[in-house]
């Protein structure tokens, strides 16, 4: 398994060397404690630790999502709680009318809502994608603090939209009686469920591996780092990265939908753009750029979550200390503390 | 739909819109003047109001609070430049966004510490307590009417500010070559850190005003502050005059289509179906008109060169 390294070296092509640099050894680290760590707290018992594990499996993989866009593609997205969101909606109110028996949104000629996961995760997947495009269309005219703030604005929009609809419960938010189904599993076993994101997770990390090992990971890198030489030679930009958010959209809304599973609910917080916020604070924890950066940042993020939360019911106020002194003195994140400088330094 | 109304509503977007000036104006000068993106502005425009409610409760004279609360934004706006963001003028808008957005979760949960989570109350001070009859005859708040009045006394001093004393071209050099007027023997830090303080200043006596018309409580910053962030993306990033104008125009799009949307769509729906689509449309509104005038002007209406 290469790592991220590899990507910014000239020859993306170079074959894939079964060896680990320290970089892959911490990346392989952090999947078995998860792993592990998740089949222990099952067999002790206590379900608390599985669902927490999961709940860091799930945010990690939205981290992911945004980091292709973030660390990859330099497209530094304040609004991808909008994707989030919409994928956890997409769950709700697919559980909502199947629960019912209603078409989906009321609308007489479409099909009945699902509890099936797949068909769930696929339209989550696809209606994020939309949003991502049309979003990144009108964004991607745009750079730098103009990108930020008009991500951010788009993704509010889609938040006072879903506060002010009343149908899906508004302000109140919408819940999920019973946990989506896959074909013959057990969804409601939480090791079940565990290893169902986990497997996910592990699905989009290799494919971003393979993305960004690709040409069109070697277009994207030069896209963000010096987007006249790569016109130059003849690859336009704007569509690459447009490619690259639309992705980016697409696996954070995936991790939206595990996430309105796992919680059994879904509510206008999973839009708030605190929690766009969040996405890219587990990010940089981790390390920008870094592929396994989000799982890292993920893991401490919902660990100072559960630890500090039960300290003091102010935690946040200690987070922000925490992600200051990040920001301020150690730029790389965990990945930079553990394996070396990071590239963007 | 009678006249009156429509002129009162009108009267109310102006007031929204005075009141996202004076956050706009100071988010627009510090990303102009330092190249900064601050998320934390809406962190002043709390401590404004939070100062501003205590002081007032405490002595019982709104304008002594309303002062203490427009100081107290501005030191704690001079103390943050002094610690925090003068480290992030060098480094790119990412590490700003996530060090201000740090700077947001420590003063909202140092708020709420301080002062528990339970809203705080001011009123409207006596001699604004009243209403005035108006063309039309529409019955307003002078306390509304007299926020609208400061709004345009603060842009007219703004513009003096800027155009007519020392401090102000010394900003307007900042604004087009930071390395020059340094090397001009201009105390550049001084500078910087008066221009922060300005702004929080300003962030904090929009805090004061609103929170006697709303309840003075922990996050009231921050959908004013992605408001501000909507009027300077359509008004152009930098630009005190695309402030203004952007400013102006989101009060009065956003408070113009909640009254008028639901009705417009009464037109053609049923009634209760109009009034949730009219009343979702219009939360949406000022982005869409955002993305409408992004379209056609990527950079904003007053765009400016760097």
């Amino acid at each position: 398994m290469t790592q991220s390294h590899s990507f910014t070296q000239t020859s993306p092509a170079r074959p894939a060397r079964f060896r680990l640099d320290r970089e892959g050894w911490i990346s392989l680290s952090l999947l078995l404690i998860l792993a592990v760590g998740a089949s222990v707290a099952y067999l002790a018992g206590e379900n608390f630790f599985v669902n927490l594990a999961s709940r860091m499996v799930i945010i990690a993989l939205a981290g992911v999502g945004l980091n292709l866009a973030l660390g990859f593609g330099g497209m530094v997205s304040f609004g991808h709680a909008a994707y989030f969101g919409l994928g956890g909606y997409v769950a709700g109110i697919g559980a909502f009318h199947a629960f019912d028996m209603t078409p989906a949104l009321g609308i007489p000629f479409l099909p009945n809502g699902s509890d099936q996961m797949i068909p769930l995760w696929l339209t989550a997947i696809a209606l994020c994608g939309l949003l991502a495009y049309g979003i990144g269309r009108l964004s991607l005219g745009t750079s730098g603090v103009y990108f930020i703030m008009i991500t951010l604005a788009f993704a509010q929009m889609i938040y006072y939209f879903a506060i002010s609809w009343p149908t899906y419960g508004g302000e109140d938010g919408l819940p999920i009686y019973i946990r989506n189904q896959l074909w013959g599993l057990n969804t409601n076993n939480s090791l079940v469920f565990f290893f169902l994101c986990f497997g996910l997770l592990l699905a989009a990390l290799s494919f971003c591996h393979r993305l960004l090992g690709s040409r069109f990971g070697a277009a994207l890198t030069m896209a963000r780092l010096n987007p006249v030489r790569l016109a130059t030679s003849g690859v336009e930009p704007r569509p690459i990265k447009l490619v690259a958010f639309v992705i980016s959209g697409m696996i954070t809304g995936l991790a939206g939908a595990l996430f309105a599973d796992l919680n059994g609910f879904v509510g206008t917080s999973m839009l708030d753009w605190h929690r766009s916020g969040e996405i890219m604070v587990i990010v940089i924890l981790g390390g920008v750029g870094r592929l396994y950066g989000p799982v890292a940042g993920a893991m401490l993020f919902v660990a100072m979550e559960f630890w500090l939360g039960g300290l003091t019911e102010y935690w946040q106020f200690f987070l922000g200390l925490v992600l200051l002194a990040v920001v301020l003195f150690a730029r790389g994140g965990v990945f930079g503390l553990l394996a070396g400088r990071s590239r963007h330094e | 739909m009678t006249l009156s109304l429509l002129f009162e509503q009108l009267l109310n977007g102006l007031q929204l819109g005075t009141m996202l000036f004076l956050m706009a104006s100071g988010l627009t000068l510090v990303f102009g003047v330092m190249g900064l993106i601050n998320l934390a502005h809406g962190s002043f425009y709390m401590t404004g109001a939070f100062v501003t409610a205590w002081v007032t409760g405490t002595t019982g004279n709104f304008w002594v609070g309303l002062l203490a609360g427009t100081l107290a934004a501005a030191a704690v706006g001079a103390l943050v430049e002094f610690a925090v963001i003068r480290r992030l003028y060098h480094r790119d808008h990412l590490d700003q966004v996530l060090a201000t957005f740090a700077l947001i979760l420590i003063f909202s949960e140092g708020t709420r510490w301080l002062y528990g989570s339970s809203p705080l109350w001011l009123n409207v001070p006596d001699s604004l307590a009243g209403s005035v009859t108006l063309p039309f005859g529409v019955e307003y708040p002078l306390y509304r009417l007299a926020i609208i009045g400061m709004g345009i006394l603060i842009a007219i001093g703004l513009y003096l500010l800027i155009s007519r004393t020392r401090l102000g071209m010394r900003i307007r050099a900042g604004e087009n070559d930071r390395e020059m007027i340094g090397a001009l023997g201009v105390d550049i830090s001084t500078l910087y850190t008066l221009v922060f303080a300005l702004g929080a200043g300003l962030a904090g006596l929009a805090g004061a005003t609103i929170g006697a018309l709303q309840s003075v409580q922990v996050g009231m910053g921050e959908p004013v502050l992605i408001l501000a962030f909507v009027v300077i993306v359509i008004g152009g990033i930098g630009s005190i005059k695309g402030a203004l104008v952007g400013a102006l125009l989101v009060g009065v799009v956003d408070t113009l289509g909640r009254v008028l949307l639901p009705d417009v769509f009464k037109l053609f729906m049923e009634a209760s179906a109009a009034s949730g689509v009219g009343a979702a449309i219009a939360s949406m509104l000022i982005y869409i008109l955002m993305a409408i005038i992004l379209i056609f002007k990527p950079n904003g209406l007053f765009a400016v060169k760097h």
